[in-house]
């Protein structure tokens, strides 16, 4: 059987959203690009800056997988439209190593094995730094509760509070 | 998710002035919950006028002794702002105890105020709802409902509101500063959403053309005794089975002033001024607490998952009273219930 | 052995932590074009219509599949059969007819230039259906349950034993339908070559079984086909068999004749396959002493209309305590959902569960401690084939867990130990898997400058075969291991089974072993060859590989440099590739154990559960890297804590469709729910299970952990909840 191709029907063209510029700074770099309102920020740094390290778990808010730094602070890239952040700082798990050498909280998952399977591990990473930043987490429980918008299926909790609490030692040292 | 126009608002005025001209639009600030419900499909906005930029970022301290809070200011900054911190806990308390550190970066005040339910139902367009399409029926009345209301559910809806911020800002009764096409207007806190009644689709009594500017709290802030617990499936970023915000004052050892809400019962946070006024001048013992918890839920029915929230609701209340008389208010962050 | 047994870190660490790994869902084209799928919303019936007149006229829509229009896909039931799909039934075809099997089924798939167009013109495709009465409760179709057949065989007369025992013990323990959720989405992208060929990026736990799945649906040959998954984020058994995101890839790119991108949603992946619903019925008989005298064990779960999927839940029950009596039956109800599938330990998890909690129950009815009746109860051989073990150091997993746990301190009354406000309660139960392993085949290209790659098509779905393959590989070449690089998961490597069943350590480290040895050999013979050689007169048997060096290890360790040995013979490289293969040996049973501890804190007023300390003891042959093996039996006590106090797909039977799609209200573990997990490696030399003596760690995390959790929960509170997950309801009950 050849395949059928569906004929496009009559009627008016249904138009796709108009694409608007946007301008990122993204891990220190000037980026432009040209997407419609629909894409997320998670989408555009995916799919439109070739930035495949932040993953897409459940776009929704629910796992943290996709967690960068905007302007400094952790958010979830999935529940942002790109347009909204014109003009904004991201900083991606690509832009935290410096010359070769690795960030200390990815040094410190690393020495800690606090991943497996690394679906999650840009998220953990983005967002350690962000909690970090912050300075709220003192205990191993503020570090837990802290970090409950992660979600590590292959469950290397323990590993990754012990990850983030060397790298918080190496800070303040 | 549909196609949509976007726009952005540049002052107040235009923002009212654009969803004015088309019923179908929606604001967008923290996006957090709009985006998860467009993803669905549950929310199909025509235009998204963004309103992220306009200036309602700022916490102020009130003639009146109180706080006014910008609508955009974010859930973790209003939690961590000092006046907020060190005089008004609960509320602090209350949003640390709501969804995660990424999503209260960006989720704004006012957009927690018009969070829509987590109801299976609502979300899936395949199943009836009458919230999200009115005059389908409510699926979770007959089907999976332990997440459900067990306070003045209707007919047509048995939802529960989200938020645990708002069951915070029930309890301190906190004012919604809004402004339309007539100008400004100010709701009081318990007036601002609504119960399920015939409408459902119809979460809170803002009108479509209004935008909320600020939330405004009242000097009296119930720093030294409050709590607010929540219970529910695991230890962190969940919603709520059960909350409550529970506030005393104190004149030597008998209650001055209580301020008790729930979240997680109800299509609304749940208030019941009666029952504050019948603990006043009541000594601070667990049999108070408990006549309040029995008042509070006299009116309580369950369904087929969700009656054990009845039982659930008095015991929380009452431990919640307990620890907010202590002055031992529940930690956010250390899972042992005090 | 320089590496094997130590605690290396990962050697695609680096690529994890900056985002270098690519996934499935990762790879870049030009011209990609993108897919969305639309899914069924009724459970059962046929497609009257779809009307994509509307998606179609969206601008930048590609074209929209169905049924009524997709390219030839095969007709027999034969060619959709991969590795893993059950013997018995016709497996889920996606796009193939107008059918409806379950809710969330594949009916359309539309392509557009931009996936969020393809997303837009998803929610304009009109469908009408012809509903058909259906069911999906377990609990309603129980009664119609027909057995299937198991390995195990009954043996003695386990009713009348039963009857005649002096303290009996029966109940139902129930598992509700769980999903694997891996954290990333199930996702393919097709590259399209433009000859025809295709390379297709999947995330599967099985490049060469999605391979020949995909060439036999396609008819497709071998070489017109490549598929890759060189990471994976997570699977737990959902990546066994292929997906039908990769089918509808591979039919779009076909369609399209341009490479396509297809990512499924997590809404969507809850209808690709879970862990079947499934109550577990225990019947136990014991003597007074303590010592168990019948085992009956009967599981009822749910499997799909169009296949049969059944795993051993029941026949550990008649394996791990002796009893001279013992009968099993394994029932299947059939429902209007898909067809479940392996998650992690499948079978296990569940039937240990049941058999353990049965124990705890028993051993409160004799008033014995619960580790105390099971060393009563403990065997050295194994109970169904009267043989003995390889290796079985559980008694050891019990001794040494219990002493860092510190049971001796519990008192054995229930609700007798609190902390403050809380009931603390401690319970324990025991673990059991298979040291399973499977034909494997493997390459080795050596260097003259000392660089060595080795290859094998299995997958690292996360748990760490890039490191211990660099290990072995190292350990056995004499390689530093930054000398040694690894290539997995491509289906034009040497052969390799899926990854699954904890039989990827064994299978591949012999398959290494197996072709270093080769390697060996013919360095040998080069530097025999050499002028002078100080290995003219060794013997192989003699020879090995060490720091870059072939040595006689009679003769001092007297050697040559392996890159002397190659420069001499003219060879700047050495290729070797074979199979190890695996012969049956059914003279000794071949299992890993374990004993797990648990603590939980109890808020009875409230019914919260906090599990605040477990430790599990492992015997598991030889660890080849103590540092990921921790961290997978440390993700398996995760999933166990999930399993016994979060973890349920809610399931609405009226509409036939589950309710909690997604990963807010299916809960799973956050960082908040998991506070102090120790793991101990119990020493467990075994030369008979294989040469390397390796178990497989993989699966026997898990096993017995919703067990000790729940008896913990019973011992703190003196509630027994049986149902699955405990949440606050049920305790308050």
């Amino acid at each position: 059987m050849a395949r059928k191709f569906r004929k496009r029907p009559s009627g008016p063209t249904i138009p796709a959203p108009a694409k608007i510029p946007v301008s990122l700074t993204v891990n220190g770099a000037a980026r432009e690009i040209v997407v419609a309102p629909w894409v997320t920020l998670l989408d555009a740094l995916r799919e439109h800056l070739g930035l495949t390290g932040t993953k897409k778990g459940c776009d929704h808010g629910q796992c943290g997988a996709c967690t960068v730094l905007l302007d400094g602070r952790r958010i979830n890239s999935c529940m942002t439209f790109a347009v909204m952040q014109d003009g904004a700082k991201v900083t991606t798990v690509e832009g935290l190593a410096r010359d070769g050498t690795l960030h200390p909280v990815q040094q410190a998952f690393i020495d800690h094995d606090a991943f497996q399977c690394g679906a999650c591990t840009s998220g953990q990473i983005c967002s350690a730094i962000g909690l970090i930043a912050e300075g709220r987490a003192k205990t191993v429980e503020e570090i837990r509760e802290l970090m409950s918008g992660n979600i590590c299926r292959c469950g290397a909790y323990p590993n990754i509070v012990a990850a983030i609490r060397q790298a918080m030692e190496r800070e303040r040292s | 998710m549909i196609d949509f126009q976007y726009t952005r608002a540049a002052d107040i005025a235009d923002a009212v002035r654009q969803i004015a001209g088309d019923p179908a639009a929606k604001f967008i600030a923290g996006g957090t919950n709009l985006i998860d419900l467009m993803k669905e499909n549950v929310e199909r906005p025509s235009r998204l006028i963004d309103i992220s930029r306009l200036p309602l970022r700022e916490i102020e301290e009130t003639p009146a002794g109180g706080l006014r809070i910008g609508a955009l200011v974010p859930n973790s900054d209003l939690a961590h702002h000092p006046l907020v911190a060190e005089r008004y806990p609960l509320l602090a308390s209350a949003i640390l105890a709501g969804a995660s550190a990424q999503l209260r970066n960006m989720a704004s005040t006012g957009g927690n105020l018009l969070q829509r339910t987590r109801c299976y139902y609502f979300y899936d367009t395949a199943t009836p709802c009458n919230k999200r399409a009115p005059g389908s029926g409510c699926a979770a009345r007959y089907g999976l409902n332990r997440m459900h209301a067990i306070l003045g559910s209707s007919d047509a809806c048995i939802a529960t509101h989200p938020s645990d911020m708002c069951v915070a800002l029930a309890a301190l009764e906190a004012k919604v500063h809004v402004a339309g096409p007539g100008g400004e207007r100010v709701i009081a806190f318990a007036d601002f959403h609504r119960l399920p009644g015939d409408t459902p689709e119809r979460d809170t009594n803002l009108r479509v053309d209004e935008i909320i500017t600020a939330v405004e709290l009242p000097a009296r802030s119930f720093a030294a005794h409050y709590s607010y617990l929540k219970i529910r499936d695991r230890l962190s970023y969940a919603f709520a089975l059960v909350a409550v915000a529970a506030a005393l004052e104190f004149d030597r050892d008998a209650i001055k002033e209580v301020r008790l809400a729930l979240g997680g019962v109800a299509h609304k946070p749940w208030r019941d001024v009666s029952v504050e006024a019948a603990m006043r001048g009541a000594p601070a013992s667990r049999a108070s607490f408990a006549r309040a918890a029995e008042a509070m839920l006299r009116d309580a029915r369950g369904f087929a998952h969700n009656a054990f929230k009845i039982e659930l609701a008095r015991r929380a209340i009452v431990r919640a009273l307990t620890q907010a008389a202590a002055g031992t208010p529940q930690s956010q962050s250390v899972k042992k219930i005090r | 052995m320089a590496y094997i047994g130590t605690p290396t870190s990962r050697v695609d660490g680096t690529a994890k932590v900056t985002g270098t790994a690519k996934y499935a869902g990762d790879a870049a084209a030009p011209g990609l074009a993108y897919g969305a799928v639309v899914t069924s919303t009724i459970p059962k019936g046929r497609i009257a219509k779809i009307d994509a007149g509307a998606a179609l006229r969206v601008a930048g829509v590609l074209d929209v599949l169905s049924h009524e229009n997709r390219p030839r896909m095969a007709r027999r039931t034969a060619a959709y059969k991969d590795d893993v799909a059950p013997e018995q039934g016709s497996p889920f075809r996606p796009l193939y007819d107008d059918k409806i099997l379950f809710s969330g089924q594949p009916i359309a798939l539309v392509l557009a230039e931009e996936w969020e167009i393809a997303r837009f013109a998803a929610t304009l495709v009109r469908v009408e259906y012809d509903v058909a009465p259906f069911v999906t409760d377990l609990h309603v179709e129980r009664e119609r349950a027909f057995a299937v057949e198991q390995p195990h065989k009954p043996r003695g007369d386990a009713d009348n034993a039963h009857a005649a025992a002096a303290v009996r013990h029966e109940a139902e323990y129930f598992i509700p339908i769980e999903h694997h959720n891996p954290i990333e989405l199930y996702a393919s992208t097709v590259l399209w070559q433009g000859d025809g060929k295709l390379t297709v990026y999947d995330k599967t736990q099985g490049v060469q079984n999605v391979g020949n799945y995909l060439c036999a649906v396609f008819n497709l040959k071998p070489v017109e086909l490549r598929v890759l998954s060189p990471f994976m984020g997570g699977g737990f058994g959902s990546g066994l068999r292929p997906q039908y995101q990769v089918t509808l890839a591979v039919l779009a790119a076909r369609a399209l004749e341009r490479p396509v991108r297809l990512v499924l949603t997590r809404q969507q992946m809850y209808a690709l396959c879970y862990r079947p619903a499934t109550i577990e019925r225990l019947v136990l008989g014991a003597e007074r002493g303590g010592t168990l005298d019948s085992v009956g064990h009967e599981a009822i779960a749910v499997t799909s209309q169009y296949e049969d999927f059944a795993r051993n839940d029941t026949g550990w029950s008649g394996q791990l305590y002796k009893s001279r009596h013992a009968k099993y039956v394994h029932r299947l109800a059939r429902v209007d959902l898909p067809t479940p599938s392996d998650m992690r330990a499948p079978g296990a998890t569940t039937g240990v569960y049941g058999l353990e909690c049965a124990m705890d129950e028993l051993a409160v009815a004799l008033k014995l401690d619960p580790v105390e009746l099971r060393l009563r109860c403990y065997s050295d051989r194994d109970q169904h084939e009267d043989i003995p073990y390889t290796s079985k150091k559980l008694r050891e997993c019990y001794r040494q867990g219990a002493a860092v746990f510190g049971w001796d301190r519990r008192n054995r009354e229930p609700r007798s130990m609190r902390d403050g406000s809380e009931l603390v309660g401690w319970g324990m139960a025991s673990g059991v898997w298979e040291a399973l392993q499977m034909d494997t085949a493997v390459r080795i290209v050596l260097g003259a400058n000392g660089h060595a790659e080795i290859s094998c098509a299995f997958s690292d779905i996360g748990t760490g075969t890039y490191t211990i393959v660099a290990q072995v590989a190292a350990d056995l070449l004499g390689l530093p291991l930054e000398a040694v690089t690894v290539q997995l998961g491509d289906s034009t490597l040497p052969q390799a089974p899926v990854e699954g069943g904890s039989w990827t350590a064994a299978s591949v480290s012999h398959a290494i072993a197996k072709t270093a040895d080769e390697i060996r050999k013919e360095l040998w013979r080069l530097a025999k060859a050499m002028p002078n050689s100080p290995l003219a007169a060794s013997r192989l048997d003699d020879i090995a590989l060490a720091d870059g060096r072939i040595i006689d290890k009679k003769d001092g360790g007297r050697g040559v440099p392996m890159a002397d040995a190659m420069r001499h013979g003219r060879r700047d490289r050495l290729a070797c590739e074979s199979t190890n293969t695996v012969k049956e040996d059914t003279s000794h049973a071949r299992n890993t154990h374990s004993a797990i501890f648990a603590e939980v804190k109890v808020d009875e007023e409230l019914g919260v559960i906090r599990v605040t300390r477990v430790v599990s003891a492992v015997a598991a042959g030889r660890i080849l890297n103590t540092k990921t093996a921790r961290s997978q039996i440390m993700g398996g006590v995760v999933g166990g804590i999930g399993m016994a106090l979060h973890e349920e797909t809610l399931v609405d039977h009226t509409l036939g469709r589950m309710m909690n799609a997604n990963i807010a209200e299916y809960h799973v573990p956050v960082n908040a729910d998991v506070h102090d997990i120790e793991v101990i490696f119990v020493d467990e030399p075994d030369d008979l299970v294989n040469p390397l003596g390796i178990k497989g760690v993989g699966e026997i995390g898990i096993v017995g952990v919703a067990a000790a959790v729940a008896n913990a929960v019973y011992h703190a509170t003196g509630k027994r909840v049986r149902d699955l997950p405990i949440t606050v309801d049920k305790l308050l009950r």
